[in-house]
C-alpha cells in the first residue's frame, strides 16, 4: 500500500471551460506548492479534496490517500486536514475544547486532557486552555489552528494561503513550525501560496497554474 | 441515519405547513360561497349568498374602507420611510431614531392601536394635555375622532406601526445595495442629499422591499383587531362584517361570509393590481425627474418633514405604551387632568386571573408554534447547505404567500372546512394556524444570517472529523446563538398579535391576550384595556429583550461573538 497523497487525473471545470488538470504523486512527509494568480482554481483544487467543492464547478480525476480512494468519500471521513489564511478558531469555544473538538474521539477524559495539555505546550502555549480565542494573537492563533488539526490525526494536510495574513516576522516563524510539525509526522502536504518564499520554504515540488 | 432520511422532506414539509392552510382556506371559503354547506345541511352551487350580500346596504362603503384604509396606510407609510431615508441616513438623527423604532417593531398592532386611541380620542392624553388652557373643554368635547367614518384615526394608527416595520425592511435591503457609494457620487455631482438619494439610491431600494410593500397593503385592507378598535362601525371595513357574519350562531351567515370574504380576495387582488400600475406610473415620472437634472430645491424643508413624522410615529407607540400603563394603574381620573388622582393595584387585581390565564395561553400557543417554525426554518435551511440547493425568486414568493394572500380570506374557509369536516376547533388548530404566520418571519429572520455564516468553518469542522449533524449542533447552532433567539423573538411577537386565525380556528374558545384585549373594545373599559394591551406589549417585548440578554451572558467569556 502506498503511503501518500496521489491525484490521479483531476481536471476541475467550471461551465464547461477547463480551469486545471493536474497529475501528481506527494510522498509522505513532502510538500507540493501550488502557484498561480487568483481566481485560477488553486483553492478549488483543494475543495476537491476535503470533498467540499461548490456546486457551480465540476470535477473528474481520483483522489487516492495511503492506498485509499477517498474521492466519493463524505468530508468528514476523509482525513485530510486544511488550514485556512483565518485561523478559523470556534470562537463559541475557549482555546482547549477547540483543541478538543480536533482531537479524534477515544480515551479516557484524563487522557484526552492531558493530550491538549501536551498539545498547547508543543507549541509555547501552556496555560492558554481556558482562554477565549478572541483574545490570543494571530501568531498565537495560528498555532492553536494548527494543533487542533493535527490533534485529529489526518493522514494528509493541505494549506490555503495560511501564512498570508501574518507579519513578516511571524510568518517566516509559523511556517517553519508547520512544516516540521508536519514532517515529523510524515503527512503528505499541498500549500497553496502566491508567496514564492512560501514555496521555496517548503522546498518540494512546484506547480504552477497560468489562467486559461 | 434518521436525519439523511428525514433532512430532506424538511422543505417540503415547510412548504406544506405554509401554503397548505392558505389552499385550503380558500378552497374551504369557494365552496360556502356559492351556497355548498353541508355542515348545515345546505347544498350549492348557488349565487344565493352574493345576492344576500350584495342587498346589505353598507357593502359598498365597506368595500370601499378596506381599498382607501389599505392603499392611503401604505401610501403613507412608504412615503414617510423614503422622506426619512432620503433626508437622513447616515446621520446620528437617523441612528437615533433607528433605535427608538426598532423594539417598537414587535408591539402587537392591537395594544398599539388602543395606545394610539389613548392619545387621540376627545378624552386622550392629547385633548388633556390641551384642556382646559387652549381648548377651553371642561369635559371631553363630543367629537367623533377615534371609529370616524373616513377611517382616518384607523390609517394613521397603522401608519404609525407600519413605518416602523418599512423602515428596518428598507435598512436591510439598503446593506445589500451598495449604496452609500452612490449616495456620495450624486452629491459630488451636486444633488442635495434628498433628491439625490431619491433618485439614485430609491429605485433600487424598491425593488427589493416591493413584497414587503404588498404584504403590508394586504395587510392594512383585510387587518380585523385595528379596525375593531380605531375604525368606523357604521358599517365597518368589509373584513370586520366578514367576522360578525362568521361569529353569528345561524350557520347560514356563514354562506354570507364566505361570499364577503371572497370579495375581499377579489378586493385585494384588485389592490395590489392598481399599486403595481402606480409603480409603473411614479417610474415614468421618475425618470423623467431624473432626466431633468434638478438638484432639489424644497430637500432642507421636505427633509425636516419626514424626519418630524417619524418622531411623531415613534411617540405616538411609546405615550400610547404610556396611556396603556397609566390607565391600568389608574384609580379616580377625571377630565381633564393629565394624571390619575392616585395610582392603584386593584385593576391588576381584579382581571389577575383571567389576565395569568391568557397570558399561559398566549405563552403557550407562542412557544410551540415559534419552536415548530425554528426546527422547520433551520432544517430548510440545512438541507439547502448540505444538498447545495439554491432558492430562487419563486421560491422566496411562495414564502411571502400566506402574507399576501388576505387573512379574512382564508380563515373562514378554514374553519369551515374544518366544521365540514368534523374536526374540534381548538388550541392544536390554533397552533397550526399561527405557524402559517409565523414561519415566513421566522425564515426572513433567520435566513440571511444563517447563510451568512462563514462555510470555511464547516469545512475545518468535517476536516476535524465532525459528521455533518455534529459540525451543525456543535458549530453552526452555537455561533448562530443571537440570530436564532431574535428569530424566535419574532415569531413569537408575530404569535401574540395574531387575531384573527385565535378567534376564527378557536371557535371563539381559545382566550389570548390579544382576543382578550380586542374583546374588551365594546366595554370600553379603559382599566381593563390597559391591563391587557400593557400585558399584549410585554409579552411581544419580553422576548426581544431575552434574545439580547441571553447571548451576551452565555457568550459573556467569547469576545468573538460579541457583536456577530
Amino acid at each position: 500500500m502506498d503511503k501518500g497523497l496521489e491525484l490521479r487525473d483531476v481536471v476541475i471545470t467550471k461551465g464547461g471551460v477547463q480551469l486545471l488538470a493536474i497529475s501528481k504523486s506527494i510522498a509522505s512527509g513532502e510538500v507540493l506548492s501550488i502557484m498561480g494568480p487568483s481566481g485560477v482554481g488553486k483553492s478549488t483544487l483543494l475543495a476537491y479534496i476535503t470533498g467540499t467543492l461548490a456546486p457551480d464547478f465540476e470535477a473528474v480525476g481520483r483522489i487516492v490517500l495511503d492506498g485509499h480512494d477517498i474521492t466519493n468519500a463524505p468530508p468528514h471521513a476523509r482525513r485530510v486536514g486544511i488550514l485556512f489564511q483565518d485561523d478559523l478558531l470556534f470562537p463559541h469555544m475557549s482555546v482547549g475544547a477547540n483543541l478538543s473538538f480536533g482531537l479524534r474521539a477515544g480515551g479516557t477524559k484524563a487522557e484526552r486532557q492531558q493530550k491538549v495539555l501536551n498539545a498547547l505546550e508543543e507549541v509555547g502555549l501552556a496555560g492558554f486552555s481556558e482562554r477565549d480565542p478572541a483574545t490570543l494573537s494571530g501568531g498565537q492563533k495560528a498555532r492553536v489552528a494548527l494543533m487542533r488539526m493535527l490533534l485529529s490525526e489526518p493522514c494528509a494536510l493541505l494549506l490555503d494561503e495560511p501564512f498570508s495574513r501574518l507579519d513578516a516576522a511571524l510568518r517566516a516563524q509559523v511556517r517553519e513550525l508547520v512544516f516540521a510539525r508536519a514532517k515529523v509526522r510524515a503527512l503528505p502536504v499541498v500549500l497553496v501560496t502566491h508567496d514564492e518564499e512560501d514555496a521555496r520554504a517548503a522546498g518540494g515540488d512546484i506547480v504552477t497554474f497560468l489562467p486559461s | 441515519m434518521k436525519t439523511r432520511r428525514f433532512l430532506p422532506l424538511l422543505p417540503m414539509l415547510t412548504l406544506l405547513a405554509m401554503i397548505g392552510p392558505v389552499l385550503a382556506g380558500l378552497y374551504g371559503t369557494v365552496l360556502p360561497a356559492f351556497g355548498h354547506l353541508p355542515a348545515a345541511g345546505l347544498y350549492g352551487p348557488t349565487l344565493a349568498p352574493f345576492e344576500t350580500l350584495f342587498a346589505w346596504q353598507g357593502l359598498p362603503r365597506a368595500m370601499f374602507l378596506s381599498v382607501w384604509v389599505g392603499l392611503a396606510s401604505t401610501a403613507i407609510s412608504l412615503l414617510i420611510v423614503a422622506l426619512i431615508m432620503a433626508g437622513w441616513s447616515g446621520t446620528r438623527a437617523f441612528a437615533v431614531l433607528e433605535r427608538l423604532l426598532s423594539p417598537l417593531l414587535s408591539v402587537p398592532h392591537a395594544a398599539a392601536a388602543f395606545g394610539f386611541a389613548f392619545l387621540i380620542s376627545p378624552s386622550g392624553w392629547i385633548s388633556r394635555a390641551l384642556s382646559p388652557s387652549i381648548t377651553g373643554w371642561d369635559r371631553p368635547p363630543d367629537l367623533l375622532i377615534v371609529q370616524d367614518p373616513w377611517a382616518l384615526s384607523m390609517i394613521a394608527g397603522l401608519v404609525v406601526k407600519e413605518v416602523p416595520f418599512l423602515l428596518l425592511i428598507t435598512l436591510a435591503a439598503i446593506g445589500q445595495a451598495d449604496t452609500k457609494r452612490s449616495a456620495t457620487i450624486v452629491q459630488a455631482l451636486g444633488y442635495r442629499r434628498l433628491t439625490g438619494w431619491l433618485k439614485s439610491v430609491f429605485p433600487l431600494v424598491y425593488k427589493q422591499i416591493k413584497l414587503p410593500v404588498y404584504v403590508v397593503l394586504v395587510y392594512a385592507m383585510s387587518v380585523v383587531d385595528v379596525a375593531v378598535i380605531l375604525g368606523p362601525n357604521t358599517p365597518s371595513t368589509l373584513s370586520v362584517q366578514i367576522v360578525k357574519l362568521m361569529s353569528d350562531p345561524n350557520l347560514a351567515m356563514r354562506l354570507q361570509a364566505a361570499a364577503g370574504a371572497l370579495i375581499q380576495l377579489g378586493l385585494v387582488i384588485g389592490a395590489l393590481l392598481f399599486w403595481r400600475s402606480g409603480e409603473r406610473v411614479f417610474r415614468s415620472l421618475g425618470s423623467a425627474w431624473v432626466l431633468s437634472g434638478r438638484r432639489g430645491k424644497l430637500d432642507t424643508i421636505v427633509g425636516q418633514f419626514g424626519l418630524c413624522l417619524g418622531v411623531l410615529c415613534a411617540f405616538s407607540i411609546l405615550f400610547g405604551i404610556a396611556a396603556l400603563a397609566v390607565w391600568s394603574f389608574a384609580g379616580y381620573w377625571g377630565f381633564p387632568d393629565l394624571l390619575p388622582d392616585q395610582f392603584v393595584l386593584k385593576n391588576w387585581l381584579r382581571h389577575g386571573d383571567g389576565m395569568l390565564a391568557a397570558t399561559w395561553e398566549t405563552a403557550l400557543i407562542g412557544g410551540v408554534a415559534t419552536l415548530a417554525a425554528l426546527a422547520l426554518t433551520v432544517g430548510c435551511l440545512e438541507a439547502e447547505y448540505r444538498y447545495k440547493l439554491r432558492v430562487t425568486s419563486r421560491g422566496m414568493l411562495l414564502l411571502y404567500l400566506p402574507l399576501l394572500v388576505p387573512q379574512t380570506a382564508f380563515l373562514p374557509g378554514l374553519q369551515t372546512l374544518m366544521l365540514n369536516l368534523g374536526l374540534e376547533v381548538g388550541r392544536g388548530p390554533v397552533i397550526f394556524a399561527h405557524l402559517v404566520f409565523v414561519l415566513p418571519y421566522v425564515f426572513l429572520s433567520l435566513a440571511d444570517p444563517f447563510r451568512a455564516w462563514d462555510s470555511r468553518m464547516g469545512t475545518i469542522a468535517a476536516a476535524l472529523g465532525a459528521s455533518p449533524d455534529q459540525v451543525l449542533w456543535s458549530v453552526r447552532l452555537p455561533m448562530l446563538l443571537r440570530p436564532i433567539l431574535t428569530a424566535a423573538a419574532v415569531g413569537l411577537a408575530v404569535s401574540v398579535g395574531q387575531y384573527l386565525p385565535t378567534l376564527l380556528i378557536g371557535g371563539g374558545r381559545i382566550e389570548t391576550l390579544t382576543t382578550e384585549a380586542v374583546a374588551l373594545v365594546s366595554g370600553g373599559d379603559r382599566r381593563a384595556i390597559g391591563v391587557y394591551g400593557l400585558m399584549q406589549t410585554a409579552a411581544a417585548l419580553v422576548p426581544f429583550s431575552l434574545a439580547l440578554l441571553i447571548p451576551a451572558i452565555v457568550w459573556r467569556n467569547r469576545s468573538g461573538l460579541q457583536h456577530g
